[in-house]
């Protein structure tokens, strides 16, 4: 046998059709390399948009303009990033958007889970219709509400104060709370009710039982909607300008995102008390601002992301 | 054992036990009831009552002016521009959901594979959840952050508007120019497609691959159906995020028809924009609680009709045999009466 021949016995074009397609029992390379190139391919699109916006926030004004640069600034500029959080006003918009999300979820994650409680553990009359009315008040969109209750909020005058978040809250009304009690629900259901009853032969009473068995099981369920609930409210801009802030009123209490919302005005503002031109804002220091209002939640899912990709897994809504 | 199945609600006094469990369920849920009806049906009552008004504050006092059905005509008939939202919204609500829904389950089918780096993967994935709200959205829209960058958009949507109705074209058009957002708004549903594609019993392509069935029989016939009801669920998320998003200008109008200063709107003439929203994203709901709504797969239905064909053939041969039985008696009783005769056979009457 030739060489020649050795190689067309050993490479024949079966094998390679199987090499590329693969077997019924194997995957082939080919479909494999087309399953990357496309997942990096839309992971790339995916990332676009924050690739874009951090490259371009670090370029000086130069920069911009030269169209030889398009993805690496010469320079390492960071003083649109000092400008922008400048006029947004970091630190204290910051602490302030944290109080906002975080009090009405801490609230949130409470009461949610006791009503969840309620829905998963007993049987009493007009369940059903209860839990439609909960799936309905998902699906109602807050403007229908939105009007009567800025004139309660007004009326109470707790318009412009977080109790306008809280307030909802603590009676299992905050911010997507249906899907919250309906996870809870989900959770609560899994429990085994055998250890209910253990407790209760052993005389704890309703609450106790429930405090003591279904709270410290339910920890994943805790996570998932505390995270979830805190990047909702963080995101939250509608509802948090018209009630806490105050649409009119414009009460102290903001967070970044309104910042953002506002920083065109704020930040002409700021430039012509401080004397200098008010005419430089540019795309790059617009693009610093909105880096800057989405990286606390970028550095929280960076140290956290194992619960928050988890954590759809761990609540069970796709049942088991 | 039949007693027990005829009366179908038997009569029993609910035990004690029973009784303070129901109270107990009561009482975990009597938060979320109060709040119910605090902040929602009672607001939703009064808002159906505002928007038959004109409501103009003025320092003194809140007037009520009744109009009827003033304020839907004046939006429907004199402003051009909220049933021109409600359409290119509706567009864009039936077009995105489907591109995020099969979008969502693509990326999902590709992570549940043998991939390496899939944490990687769904990290990516998942990270737009974190930052999307309606100022970061609109600030990367505005900066041009938010189209693919090779595409090249108008020639798409000139080509497009040779042979697609002029509204459908812009809207497609529309589409294009936003697809990364549209990309990132399908984070959750990913995960949700990706932890039931988990949960599906992997014994049933086993048993489908001894049948011989290819993958893409597989697809149709087990993952398909089996996650039918996540598609439903990720749907209705879908077309609720869309709607209450900031990106969606129709919030933002009655927001500001709410707190424009002008003597026609007001409270009441927002709060009929707000009832109609309503009343279209419910419709938008139903609509593909219809079109993917559980329907009993072909196994259920080919099981309930051969039960209904069993049951009839019973039911027939009763019958018949009933009617034999009473053309037997008929028989014997005119063959008493009228002596009634048979021919035997051999040429007489007996």
């Amino acid at each position: 046998m030739t060489a020649k021949e050795i190689i067309a016995k050993r490479f024949t074009k079966e094998k390679f059709h199987r090499f590329l397609f693969g077997t019924r029992e194997k995957e082939g390379a080919g479909k494999q390399i087309v399953v990357y190139a496309l997942l990096i391919c839309i992971g790339f699109i995916y990332l676009y948009p924050i690739l874009y916006m951090i490259s371009t926030s670090l370029m000086n004004r130069e920069d911009l303009l030269d169209t030889s640069i398009r993805w690496i600034p010469s320079t390492l500029y960071l003083s649109n990033y000092v400008d922008a959080a400048k006029s947004m006003d970091f630190f204290a918009s910051l602490g302030k958007g944290i109080l906002i999300a975080g009090l009405p979820t801490l609230c949130n994650v409470l009461i949610c889970m006791v009503v969840g409680y309620g829905f998963a553990s007993f049987q009493f009359k007009g369940k059903n219709i209860l839990m439609g009315l909960l799936i309905f008040s998902y699906i109602l969109p807050s403007q229908v509400t939105m009007i009567p209750t800025y004139v309660l909020y007004n009326n109470t005058k707790i318009l412009g104060t977080l109790w306008a978040f809280i307030l909802p809250a603590l009676f299992g009304n905050g911010l997507n709370a249906p899907i919250f009690i309906l996870i809870f629900y989900q959770f609560f259901k899994q429990v085994p009710k055998v250890l209910i009853e253990a407790a209760k032969i052993d005389g704890a009473g309703y609450f106790k039982s429930f405090v003591r068995i279904a709270v410290p099981s339910a920890a994943p369920a805790i996570l998932t909607v505390f995270l979830f609930s805190f990047v909702w409210y963080w995101n939250e801009s509608y509802l948090t300008e018209l009630y806490v802030r105050g649409l009119t009123t414009h009460s102290d209490w903001t967070n970044l995102v309104i910042q953002l919302k506002n920083f065109t005005a704020n930040y002409t503002e700021t430039r012509t008390t401080t004397g200098d031109m008010a005419t430089d804002l540019n795309e790059t220091i617009r693009l610093a601002a909105t880096m800057l209002s989405v990286l606390p939640l970028m550095i929280m899912y960076f140290f956290l992301q194992k619960q928050f990709v988890e954590s759809i897994d761990r609540t069970g809504i796709t049942g088991e | 054992m039949s007693k027990e199945k005829k009366t179908k609600n038997p009569k029993v006094k609910i035990g004690k036990l029973e009784k303070k469990d129901a109270l107990a369920g009561y009482a975990f849920i009597t938060p979320w009831l109060i709040g119910v009806l605090a902040f929602m049906l009672y607001p939703l009552a009064q808002s159906f009552y505002y928007m038959w008004f004109n409501i103009r504050i003025t320092p003194l006092e809140t007037k009520f002016i009744y109009v009827g059905t003033g304020n839907f005509s004046q939006i429907w008939l004199e402003n051009p521009e909220f049933p021109q939202q409600i359409v290119t919204y509706l567009w864009q609500t039936i077009l995105e959901v489907p591109i995020i829904v099969v979008f969502a389950l693509l990326i999902a089918m590709m992570l549940n594979g043998k991939i390496r780096c899939k944490g990687f993967f769904r990290l990516v994935f998942f990270l737009p959840v974190i930052i999307v709200s309606g100022p970061v959205m609109n600030m990367l829209v505005d900066e041009g952050a938010a189209t693919i960058p090779a595409m090249n958009v108008q020639a798409i949507v000139t080509a497009l508007d040779s042979f697609l109705p002029a509204s459908l074209a812009t809207n497609i058009g529309e589409l294009f120019s936003s697809m990364i957002m549209i990309l990132w708004y399908s984070g959750v549903q990913i995960l949700i497609f990706l932890s039931a594609l988990q949960k599906i019993d992997s014994s049933l392509y086993e048993a489908a691959k001894i049948d011989g069935g290819s993958k893409w029989e597989c697809f149709w016939k087990i993952t398909l159906p089996t996650i039918k009801p996540m598609i439903l669920l990720n749907a209705v998320y879908s077309v609720i995020f869309l709607s209450g998003n900031e990106q969606n200008s129709l919030i933002t109008m009655i927001q500001a028809a709410m707190f424009s200063g002008t003597k026609e709107k007001g409270y009441g003439y927002a709060s009929a924009m707000a009832w109609m929203y309503a009343v279209i994203i419910t419709l938008v709901v139903l609509l593909f609680f219809l079109l993917l709504g559980s329907k009993k797969d072909i196994y259920d239905k080919q099981v309930k009709r051969r039960k209904r064909q069993v049951k009839k053939e019973a039911r027939l041969a009763k019958k018949i045999e009933r009617r034999g039985i009473r053309n037997v008696k008929k028989l014997e009783r005119a063959r008493k009466k009228r002596n009634y005769k048979t021919y035997d056979g051999e040429g007489d009457y007996r």
